[in-house]
C-alpha cells in the first residue's frame, strides 16, 4: 500500500541518514503518503483517538508513579497525598483514572466499528487478532491499575478476579497462592500488580506497533468494504486528509474526556474505593469498573464456578475467531440488511449485560443475564455462520470511487469507471 | 537441512540436538527462580497460630478473627442450629459432608470465612438456612458452613484447630 510515496531526499544529511537507516522515508510512506480510502467516516478516527489515549495514559502514569507508594500500609495514603498535596496531583490522577474509562469507551467503539464493517475479514485476520490481544492486555492493565489505590473496591475486586484462577481443576488453588504471593491478597500482590501495571502498557505499545504494521500491509478497510483497486482514484494521502480528520476526532473526544476530568471525575468510580482496604470486611456489593461489567454479568449468570469462569473468558476469546465465524462474502454491514439488525441486537445485548453486571446477583437480573448471554454467544456461533449462507445482500459497488461518486450524484462517471478494466492495487 | 542427500543421522546431528537439549534445560533452570520468587516468601510461610478465648461468646453469636490474613468464623451454635445441621440428608448436598465431620464439639463451628466461589466474606445469620450468605455472587451456606445453593463449589473450609481448654481454642 505504499503506492503514493514521493519521498526523495534532497538534503545532504537526510541522504546520508537514508543510506544508513531509512527511517524518514519509512515514516513518510507510513504517515504522510500512505494511501487512505477516500470514503472513511468518523468511526475511523478511533484508531487515532486510541493512540492518543495510550500516550496520555503512559505520560500521566509515569508522573503519578513518582508520587505513589506501592506498599499496602502506605498506598491509600499516597493516593490521598497525590489528591491533596502534590501540585496538580488531583488533575493527573483524575486524568489517569478517567483516561482508563475513555480508553475502553474508545476501544469498544473501535471494535464495534470493526464488526459492523467486517474489518476482521480476509486479509485482515491477523490485524484483528492483534487487536484482540491489545484488548486483553488493556483489561489486565486496567484491572491491576484499579488495585493500586488499595481501597475497598481495589482489594475486593483483586480478590474476586484472582480467585477466578482457583476454578482451574487440580492446580487452581496453587496458582492462586502463587499469584498472590501469600494466602490472600496482600502486600506482595500489590507490589507485583504495580510492577506489571507499569510493564503492560509498554507491551501494548509493542502490539500496537504490530497492529499498525499489519494495517499498513493490508491497507485500511472502509465503510463500503471493497478493496482499493486504484490508489489514485480510491485513495487520498494520509497527510493531510486522515491526519486532519483524526485531529478533529481527537479534539471532540478531548471535550468529552475533559468534561469527565473537570466536572464529574468520580462519576464512573465507586464510592467504596475511598474506604481503605479492609481484608476483614467485604463491601455489600462488589462491582468492577464499568468496562468489565458485561463479562462480569456473564460470569455471575452461571451457577457453576468453573463454567462461569470459562464462559467469561470465552466471551472475550470468541472475538479472535470472528474472521472464521462470519461466513459472508460481503464485508461491510452497509450491504447486509439482516446482519445490520443482528448487529444492533448484539450491541444491545452487550449494553444490557453491562447494566445487569452492575445489579445485585438475584432473581430476575440473573435470568435476564442468562438470556442476554445466550444472545451474545448466539451472535457469534449461530447468526454469523448462518447469515453467510442465507442472507440476501444488496449490490456492492465495484470500487470505492464508484461508491463515493454514487453518493455525490455524479452518476455518469460511475458507469465510465465501472467499465474500465480493474487496475492493480498498490 | 543442508545435506538433504544424507539419510543416516551423523555425529554432528547428534551433537546439535544434544547441545540444544542442554541449552533448553539451562534456560528452564534459569526461569525457575523468577517464577518461584513469586510464591509466598519465608516470612509469609512462618505463620503464627491464633488463640481465642471462646468463653465470652454467647450462644447464637459468630465471632470473626484473623488468621493467615483471612477471617475465621467461630460460631457458637444454638441447639436448633445444631439440630438443623444434623438433620440434613447429605446426599442432597453439592459438597456432601456430615455435620459431625465438620465440628469437634457440636456447639462450636469453626470455618474459614472465605467464600469458596471467588473469595468474598459471607454475611452471618443470613440466607435461606440462616447460616451465611455471600453478597458477591449469591452463594448460600447453612449453619454447618456447607454450600447449599449458588455458584460456590465447596463447603466453607474447616481450618486445623484444637481446644486447649474448654474456654480456649487454638487455630492453626
Amino acid at each position: 500500500m505504499h503506492g503514493l510515496s514521493t519521498f526523495e531526499p534532497k538534503n545532504g544529511f537526510v541522504k546520508w541518514l537514508e543510506a544508513r537507516l531509512p527511517i524518514l522515508s519509512f515514516a513518510h510512506g507510513s504517515f504522510v503518503a500512505f494511501p487512505t480510502p477516500k470514503n472513511l467516516n468518523y468511526w475511523w478516527t478511533f484508531g487515532g483517538i486510541l493512540s492518543f489515549m495510550l500516550i496520555a495514559q503512559i505520560v500521566t502514569g509515569v508522573v503519578l508513579t513518582m508520587h505513589y507508594t506501592p506498599e499496602s500500609t502506605l498506598a491509600f495514603g499516597s493516593v490521598e497525598k497525590i489528591m491533596r498535596d502534590v501540585n496538580w496531583g488531583w488533575m493527573l490522577r483524575y486524568a489517569h483514572s478517567n483516561g482508563a474509562s475513555m480508553f475502553f469507551f474508545a476501544v469498544y467503539i473501535h471494535m464495534f466499528r470493526g464488526i459492523y464493517y467486517g474489518s476482521y475479514k480476509s486479509p485482515r485476520e491477523v490485524l484483528w487478532i492483534l487487536g484482540v490481544i491489545i484488548f486483553l492486555l488493556m483489561m489486565a492493565t486496567g484491572f491491576m491499575g484499579y488495585v493500586l489505590p488499595w481501597g475497598q473496591m481495589s482489594f475486593w475486586g483483586a480478590t474476586v478476579i484472582t480467585n477466578l484462577f482457583s476454578a482451574i481443576p487440580l492446580v487452581g488453588d496453587d496458582i492462586t497462592v502463587w499469584l498472590w504471593g501469600g494466602f490472600s491478597v496482600d502486600n506482595p500482590t500489590l507490589n507485583r500488580f504495580f510492577a506489571l501495571h507499569y510493564l503492560l502498557p509498554f507491551m501494548i505499545v509493542a502490539v500496537v506497533a504490530l497492529h499498525v504494521w499489519a494495517l499498513h500491509v493490508c491497507g485500511q478497510n472502509n465503510p463500503d468494504g471493497v478493496e482499493v483497486q486504484d490508489i489514485h482514484k480510491d485513495c487520498v494521502p494520509f497527510t493531510p486528509h486522515a491526519t486532519m480528520k483524526d485531529s478533529v476526532g481527537i479534539a471532540f473526544f478531548l471535550i468529552l474526556y475533559c468534561w469527565f476530568i473537570f466536572y464529574i471525575p468520580n462519576y464512573l468510580g465507586d464510592a467504596d474505593n475511598y474506604i481503605p482496604a479492609n481484608p476483614m470486611k467485604t463491601p455489600a456489593h462488589i462491582v468492577p469498573e464499568w468496562y468489565f461489567l458485561p463479562y462480569y454479568a456473564i460470569l455471575r449468570s452461571i451457577p457453576n464456578k468453573l463454567a462461569g469462569v470459562i464462559a467469561m473468558f470465552a466471551a472475550i476469546a470468541i472475538l479472535a475467531f470472528l474472521p472464521w465465524l462470519d461466513t459472508s462474502k460481503v464485508r461491510s454491514g452497509k450491504y447486509r440488511p439482516i446482519f445490520r439488525i443482528f448487529f444492533w441486537i448484539f450491541v444491545a445485548s452487550g449494553i444490557g449485560l453491562g447494566y445487569l453486571g452492575a445489579m445485585p446477583p438475584e432473581g430476575g437480573y440473573v435470568l435476564a443475564a442468562r438470556i442476554l448471554g445466550v444472545v451474545y454467544f448466539g451472535f457469534f456461533v449461530v447468526v454469523l455462520p448462518l447469515l453467510g449462507l442465507f442472507e440476501k445482500t444488496t449490490p456492492v459497488p465495484a470500487s470505492i470511487a464508484d461508491a463515493v461518486l454514487a453518493r455525490t450524484g455524479s452518476a455518469s462517471s460511475v458507469a465510465a469507471s465501472a467499465a474500465s478494466a480493474p487496475q492493480t492495487k498498490g | 537441512m543442508a545435506t538433504a542427500t544424507t539419510v543416516e543421522p551423523t555425529r554432528r546431528d547428534f551433537l546439535y540436538i544434544a547441545t540444544g537439549a542442554v541449552a533448553a534445560v539451562g534456560a528452564a533452570a534459569a526461569v525457575w527462580p523468577l517464577i518461584n520468587s513469586m510464591s509466598p516468601d519465608a516470612s509469609t510461610l512462618a505463620l503464627a497460630s491464633t488463640e481465642l478465648d471462646i468463653s465470652a461468646i454467647p450462644e447464637g453469636q459468630i465471632v470473626t478473627i484473623k488468621w493467615r490474613g483471612k477471617p475465621v468464623f467461630v460460631r457458637h451454635r444454638t441447639a436448633k442450629e445444631i439440630a438443623d445441621s444434623e438433620a440434613v440428608n447429605i446426599a442432597t448436598l453439592p459438597d456432601p459432608q456430615a455435620d459431625s465431620a465438620r465440628v469437634q464439639k457440636p456447639q462450636w463451628l469453626i470455618v474459614v470465612g472465605v467464600c469458596t466461589h471467588l473469595g468474598c466474606i459471607p454475611i452471618g445469620h443470613a440466607g435461606e438456612y440462616d447460616g451465611w450468605f455471600c453478597p458477591c455472587h449469591g452463594s448460600v451456606y447453612d449453619t454447618s458452613g456447607r454450600i447449599r445453593s449458588g455458584p460456590a463449589p465447596r463447603n466453607l473450609e474447616v481450618p486445623a484447630y484444637s481446644f486447649l481448654t474448654d474456654a480456649k481454642v487454638k487455630i492453626g
